[in-house]
């Protein structure tokens, strides 16, 4: 037992730090996203856009996390690969369903804003179509895992499905640009953002990255805890069967 | 490369025999093709000018069809375990097995690819643009196929699945290999610069795959 | 030198918990060490680990005196529960297959073609049959006969007497002690006795209370 002891430390200093940490990220990430709203409702309207230009807020800052969030899944599988570190795990498991919604509401919003710029829900433009695909790529890390029952296993999986993912995206991203501007002009619109709506860009931005990170840590605890209660559970099991020996090797 | 070829001719040796997998793809392949006018209506024009997308895009979703089944039959009967103990390491194993894949589905059904296009009336000039790209982009999607294939063998939704982790990346493959098509259809674009981007896609998907499935093959054999 | 196989404090996890642990063990050449224990004791993992499937979590696995350039599974031949035998091919092509796959050069490939080892397992006659049409005991042979075609110096065999007629069990002893009369290892997973020369017992699944 002394491996897995020592293997099960980290994670325990691992739930030690966080709980420190959380109530601090949560308190932050208020904050931040009460200025954050504020600044944006009281910017002035854009002389092009109106007042629909406040979606931006929310829309750019849901699409900056959509691509952090698919780092953090990265980054974490290949940790997984290479060092086979337990909370690397956790960690791409924990960071895959976040990054899916916010990879959603960047597509939600950025419909909602392009109906008074285009004067329709959706256009085949690069940008979107991107991130559609990566909209695609985290339902299929999401759907491969539970689709295994064999935990570690379905981590290595999933975790070599993430890797892939990153050598495939840039060319993914290359090739559908390529292809829009092929078939239409640029659509082009927002590139430059005035200086009056920057600082209350940047207010909502930080708002949304404390908020993945206090979310993130969040679900990192949980499933430690769920895998935790997991094994508690099979080693209740495996006491009331005395003598016999519970591993059926295949 | 000796047991590389010896699995190469077992597969191709055993997609024949069982020849009910490339019969069902090419059979799906028609009735897509088929079906498709049926919903859009009989515009000859509109069909001509879709027709490369409409060709490409069926010969994905056909192609899928027998994806699931690359690892699984060597899973089933104990295989897979003999080959991971033989002198070729399984990288090797993983290549020939995808070859084999693109040789038995993915070849023929590009070739089916220019009857399909009589159908849809498909401009006669763009006749060896639809072939070169088919055959040239398709072993992109029986590797990256593979690797799908190969993360899938234990999943309980195995099918299901695959197609929805091989077509985001399937994406270059597919924009090019219509791109190029069309620019020759029409005459308004270079066929050379997507279809060389084509290739490379290929080239890429080849180099890659291999390592992907043995890692994947390694874990489940666990 | 002799040919050793040797595991020290080997340990295996599934889960979170231990299928076994602390593991030692050897084995020379000419000897067959022999796999006892109750269902689930880990006689098919260890045997999954020697050939290279499993990584074991603790403890070393080493091979004495073979090719330094060949990983231990390469030294091996491993045949499982389950025969690795195609249907649809003719029980010779099965055969053919597994030889040009698992030789590495003309030199590690037996004397004698196929047709010895299909002939010491009796399956000769049979030779251009799809292996489809094999009874049970049949197909078992053939994924035996594999043993057979090329020259691999470890022997993992798994449960290797089951579906196997008294004759046929007399034939793989037969074979059994040839191989580790000219200088083989086997290690064999097997609920009952077997009549080879030299032979130790390995017994899973106990000692665990105190390992755990």
């Amino acid at each position: 037992m002394q491996s897995l002891t020592q293997r099960l430390a980290n994670p325990t200093r691992f739930m030690q730090i966080s709980g420190t940490l959380m109530p601090v990220l949560w308190v932050l990430a208020a904050a931040l996203l009460a200025w954050g709203l504020y600044l944006a409702a009281t910017a002035p309207p854009d002389y092009q856009h109106g007042h629909t230009v406040k979606i931006m807020f929310v829309h750019v800052p849901s699409a900056w996390l959509a691509m952090m969030a698919y780092g953090f899944v990265a980054l974490s599988s290949f940790g997984l690969l290479v060092f086979r570190h337990p909370l690397a795990d956790v960690s791409a498991k924990a960071a895959a369903p976040l990054g899916a919604a916010f990879t959603l509401l960047a597509l939600l919003t950025g419909s909602l804003w392009g109906k008074p710029g285009w004067g329709t829900y959706w256009v085949w433009d690069a940008r979107l179509t991107s991130v559609l695909v990566l909209f695609f790529l985290y339902l299929g890390l999401i759907a491969l895992r539970s689709s295994i029952e064999d935990e570690a296993l379905a981590g290595r999986l999933t975790a070599v499905l993430a890797v892939l993912g990153v050598v495939m995206l840039p060319i993914i991203k290359y090739s559908v640009t390529w292809w829009s501007t092929l078939h239409q002009p640029s659509t082009g619109f927002g590139s430059t953002v005035d200086p009056s709506l920057r600082w209350p860009l940047l207010i909502m931005a930080a708002a949304f990255t404390t908020l993945f990170l206090a979310m993130h840590l969040k679900a990192m605890r949980t499933e430690i805890l769920r895998r935790r209660a997991k094994s508690m559970m099979l080693a209740e099991v495996e006491r009331s069967r005395p003598r016999a020996k519970p591993l059926a090797a295949e | 490369m000796r047991p590389f070829l010896a699995l190469l001719r077992r597969d191709l040796k055993l997609a024949m025999r069982d020849g009910g997998a490339l019969g069902t793809a090419m059979g799906f392949y028609l009735l897509v093709v088929a079906i498709l006018p049926l919903g859009l209506g009989p515009d000859l024009n509109l069909l001509s000018r879709i027709a490369p997308g409409i060709l490409w895009v069926a010969l994905l979703l056909s192609a899928l069809l027998s994806l699931p089944r690359m690892f699984e039959i060597d899973d089933e009967d104990g295989s897979l375990e003999v080959l991971a103990t033989g002198d070729a390491p399984l990288e090797l194993v993983a290549a020939a097995k995808s070859l084999a894949h693109w040789l038995s589905t993915a070849v023929p059904l590009s070739l089916m690819a220019p009857f399909l296009g009589l159908l849809l009336n498909l401009d006669l000039a763009a006749y060896p643009a639809l072939l070169a790209t088919l055959i040239g982009g398709t072993p992109a999607i029986s590797f990256i196929g593979a690797i799908c294939a190969a993360l899938t063998l234990r999943s309980r939704r195995g099918g299901l699945l695959i197609s929805l982790l091989v077509l985001p990346f399937s994406i270059p493959t597919l924009i090019f290999g219509v791109l190029a098509t069309t620019a020759v259809q029409t005459g308004t674009a270079e066929f050379g610069p997507p279809f060389m981007l084509l290739l490379a896609i290929s080239l890429v998907s080849v180099v890659i795959a291999p390592l992907a499935v043995a890692a994947a093959l390694r874990f489940q054999m666990q | 030198m002799q040919m050793q196989l040797a595991a020290d404090e080997l340990a295996v996890t599934r889960g979170e918990r231990f299928v076994f642990s602390g593991l030692s063990f050897a084995v020379s050449e000419g000897e067959a060490l022999i796999l006892t224990g109750p269902n689930g004791s880990g006689k098919t993992t260890l045997i999954r680990v020697i050939a290279g499937l499993i990584r074991p979590a603790a403890g070393e696995l080493r091979l004495e005196a073979g090719d330094a350039e060949r990983t231990i599974g390469q030294h091996c031949h491993y045949v499982g529960h389950r025969g690795a035998v195609k249907s649809s091919m003719t029980v010779l092509e099965n055969l053919e297959f597994w030889r040009s796959f698992l030789a590495k050069d003309s030199i590690d490939r037996l004397p004698g073609r196929d047709g010895a080892a299909l002939d010491a397992f009796g399956l000769l006659e049979l030779s251009h049959i799809p292996a489809g049409y094999l009874s049970d005991g049949q197909k078992r042979r053939l994924g035996l006969a594999r043993l057979l075609l090329t020259r691999r110096r470890v022997w993992l065999l798994d449960e290797p007497y089951a579906s196997l007629d008294a004759a046929s069990q007399g034939i793989l002893d037969a074979v059994l002690d040839r191989h580790l009369r000219g200088g083989g290892i086997a290690v064999i997973a097997t609920h009952q006795p077997i009549d080879v020369s030299s032979q130790r017992e390995l017994q899973l699944g106990v000692g665990e209370a105190e390992a755990g």
